[in-house]
């Protein structure tokens, strides 16, 4: 399926733009840092689910510098993503906020889990009365008849 | 005159199809063995058919015949031959014929291999495999013709993207269609076993190759793809959590808890409405993926949807046949009785856990896949699902399958000891913390990346702790030993490296974290610190390809003042599409790589580039290779091949009763 998705990214690689170019880097690479993770987690929106730190689109270029500029002028990480969520929109964010709408994309893979879980649980409740008969002890009379049998030997 | 020809083999394999759809399901009903022996013959001729229908599209690609709008759209006369042949594929009519093909080649295999399996078990499956034969061929000619011509033929063809003309096109699609269409097969034996009404362990021996054989190949065909995407995208990633690359993955995970669940059914008679369900599951998500990404609703930028009729067609034939084969389940399934017993810690227990996380691991994947295209629809409100999701739901539910699988493999069937599991670990647990030391003394942090290698050793020794036990068990001498590693059944030596090929590829993966990356310009006699290594750029210089024009960085990789590599990271300039491509250079160094990838030129002369340094980063895909060795291994296992009678094996008895 591979090929689908590089079809996909041509239209991109078509543009004359490249991903993180070095002239963007801020000269506080501790800034610089930030602005990387920062990148990771914005999607580039006219990619295929593209971060822009990655991608070679023109806007994702626009994004990296707009991220940089916050940065440099004093603002926080939660500061930068809000100011890019408020221009546009939750699309923006890789990491779908975790609100009324996605209480199901998040809670899914844990009540999944949580169901089957249960289910295994009722599963095996209902075979253990089919169990007892393979974990009860020997009775007495069996032990004896077992001590015979070894004394035998 | 060639390519009519393979158009009208196709519509006859329709035909056939239609025929091999019907009758042997009529004579499985009427109890008539000779309208049942229909299927093998038909399933066979079905597959001639499609397969000259085939040639005859790759002729007319060879031979750059441009009265074809596919070969227009999709060829140039300059191309290079190899890419003449996997552009046939290249493209959405081709790679559906591709399809059709491989389900017909599945549907040919089981007429001419199965010999062993009933006659109206064989029927039956046959015809379900028809049924879908029937749906794609008819898809391929009413909406996605590929033998299409025009009128006016120009002179020279669009030429094929050139992201595609790499040698991966010419791997990876079949191998992928191959693992993805081969779930098919495991599909309509569930189908067909369901519409018999008789599931048994004979049942699971029957199906438990192919889906071996499925899984194999996807394997290989997602490992591959995401080796050509680290090497072509040009910023070193390989996984992107892309919505088409999940569609593979959903597939591989249900496949994969498939493997598990049917040894326990061929072997304790457990698990059998489960494991018909995962049956239909695969091929059902394999299914999803086709439309997903034929049908354009996972993006607007998507190149291979531009009909929504194509969208539509494909939507009836997965409602069809899902809703198909979940209505017979929910039918018959009630029907099956539960089968043997077993305690909560045993092998079965393991398997059940496993089955557990793989399938919750698939339902995230899903749900991740599909939740912002039913936000969108529902609300109109746009969200992006992308890697920091899949990394923070999917990790934690995969991580405890790492913790216990090589637990599971030590367990006894019915009833395990825990402890004494646990004890039989000790050696491997060691190994695991001292590999992490020594990781973390070498490397440092990050902390995951430490946790990581040492979970990758967990996986690598247990995988082999039991084996070991069993050879150099009791009384063992060098010669018993070698006896009894011969004497094993091969099924148990694939699941042991395909294990430890997970080991291998978390261990690549772990060792991400320790990469070295730089983003700078470079000019001719540049140096780059890149790790242990320094890159020198020679020269900056252009060189003319068959069908493009390269800017290539020709470059020296030292260590210590010692030539260690070249390389020649480059751009491609395609003409004809007005289009460039990145080559990365890469030099395998040890299991590292360095990674040199080429992002654009400035006025100045100088170009802008990416370096890394990625330590044993080759472990991820050569991991992979290993996970598929073992599926071939298992393949290979006699007890596998059917019709072949079990002998006795006089070198190693003891050994053959320990695997019973």
């Amino acid at each position: 399926m591979r090929i689908h998705f590089a079809l996909a990214l041509f239209a991109l690689l078509a543009l004359p733009a490249h991903a993180v170019e070095p002239g963007e880097a801020l000269k506080d690479p501790a800034l610089e840092a930030r602005a990387r993770t920062i990148s990771g987690e914005l999607r580039c929106l006219v990619c295929q689910n593209q971060s822009i730190d990655d991608s070679q689109a023109a806007l994702a270029k626009d994004l990296r510098l707009l991220v940089r500029e916050r940065l440099s002028a004093g603002d926080s990480d939660d500061a930068v993503k809000a100011y890019l969520v408020a221009r546009y929109g939750d699309f923006v964010l890789l990491k779908p906020p975790f609100k009324t709408e996605t209480l199901l994309l998040w809670g899914a893979p844990f009540a999944v889990l949580a169901l089957g879980a249960l289910g295994l649980v009722v599963a095996a409740r209902r075979r253990r009365g089919a169990l007892i008969e393979m974990t009860e002890e020997l009775s007495e009379e069996e032990k004896t008849r077992l001590a015979e049998l070894i004394k035998e030997q | 005159m060639i390519v009519e020809t393979g158009h009208y083999a196709l519509v006859l394999a329709l035909a056939l199809a239609l025929v091999q759809s019907c009758l042997p399901l009529w004579g499985v009903a009427r109890r008539d063995a000779q309208l049942m022996a229909v299927a093998p013959p038909v399933a066979v001729m079905q597959f001639i058919l499609i397969a000259a229908s085939f040639g005859a599209l790759t002729y007319a690609h060879v031979v750059s015949d441009f009265s074809l709008a596919n070969v227009i759209e999709n060829s140039h006369s300059l191309k290079p031959m190899i890419y003449k042949i996997s552009g046939v594929w290249g493209n959405h009519e081709g790679s559906m014929l591709l399809w059709v093909l491989i389900l017909a080649l599945f549907g040919a295999l089981v007429a001419l291999f199965s010999r062993a399996m009933p006659d109206d078990l064989k029927a039956s499956v046959l015809a379900v495999q028809a049924w879908l034969g029937s749906a794609f061929i008819l898809f391929i000619l009413l909406t996605s013709n590929p033998f299409a011509r025009v009128s006016q033929p120009p002179l020279e063809g669009q030429d094929l993207n050139p992201i595609l003309q790499d040698p991966g096109l010419a791997i990876h699609p079949p191998m992928l269609y191959i693992g993805y269409v081969g779930f098919s097969i495991v599909f309509s034996f569930a189908a067909g076993a369901l519409i018999q009404g008789r599931i048994d362990a004979a049942w699971a021996r029957f199906v438990r190759p192919w889906a071996l054989l499925a899984w194999t190949f996807l394997t290989m065909g997602i490992a591959m793809g995401s080796y050509w995407a680290y090497y072509t995208l040009g910023w070193g990633g390989f996984w992107f959590w892309d919505p088409v690359e999940n569609a593979s993955l959903m597939p591989w995970l249900a496949g994969t808890a498939l493997l598990h669940s049917i040894v326990v059914m061929e072997k304790r008679d457990a698990l059998k409405i489960w494991t018909i369900f995962l049956a239909i599951l695969a091929f059902s998500l394999s299914l999803l993926g086709t439309f997903l990404v034929r049908s354009g609703v996972l993006t607007s930028v998507h190149a291979f949807a531009s009909d929504p009729q194509r969208g539509v067609f494909i939507l009836a034939i997965l409602v069809f046949f899902i809703g198909g084969a979940l209505a017979l389940f929910a039918w018959r399934s009630s029907a099956l009785k539960p089968g043997g017993l077993f305690a909560p810690i045993s092998r079965e227990g393991a398997l059940v856990a496993n089955n557990l996380l793989l399938t919750t691991a698939c339902a995230t994947v899903f749900t991740g896949t599909l939740y912002p295209l039913a936000l969108e629809a529902l609300t109109g409100e746009k969200i992006s699902v992308g890697a920091p999701f899949f990394n923070l739901t999917f990790g934690p539910i995969i991580a405890p399958v790492f913790l216990l699988m090589p637990i599971g493999q030590m367990l006894a069937w019915k009833r395990g000891d825990l402890i004494g599991a646990l004890q039989r670990l000790v050696f491997a647990g060691v190994a695991a913390l001292a590999v992490a030391l020594i990781f973390a003394a070498i490397h440092g942090e990050p902390v995951v990346s430490i946790i990581g290698t040492g979970v990758a050793t967990w996986l690598i020794v247990g995988s082999f702790v039991e084996i070991s036990a069993r050879i150099a068990g009791r009384g063992a001498t060098f010669r018993t030993a070698f006896a009894r590693a011969f004497g094993l059944p091969r099924s148990a030596w694939g699941a042991a490296f395909a294990h430890a090929g997970l080991g291998v590829t978390l261990l690549g993966l772990a060792a991400t974290g320790w990469g070295v990356e730089k983003i700078t310009t470079l000019k001719a006699g540049d140096s780059v610190d890149l790790g242990p290594y320094q890159v020198v750029v020679q020269s900056l210089e252009t060189r003319p390809g068959e069908n493009f024009k390269a800017s290539i960085a020709p470059s020296k990789i030292m260590r210590g003042g010692v030539v260690v590599a070249s390389i020649e990271p480059a751009r491609r300039f395609y003409p004809s599409r007005q289009m460039t491509t990145t080559e990365a250079g890469i030099a395998t160094l040890g299991m590292g790589q360095v990674y040199v990838s080429l992002s654009g030129e400035n006025p100045d002369g100088s170009v802008d580039a990416r370096l890394y340094w990625k330590p044993l980063v080759a472990f991820i895909w050569i991991g992979a290779l290993i996970m598929a060795f073992g599926g071939i291994l298992s393949l290979s296992d006699r007890r596998l091949r059917i019709g072949v009678a079990r002998k006795a094996r006089a070198a190693a008895p003891a050994a053959i009763q320990a695997a019973e």
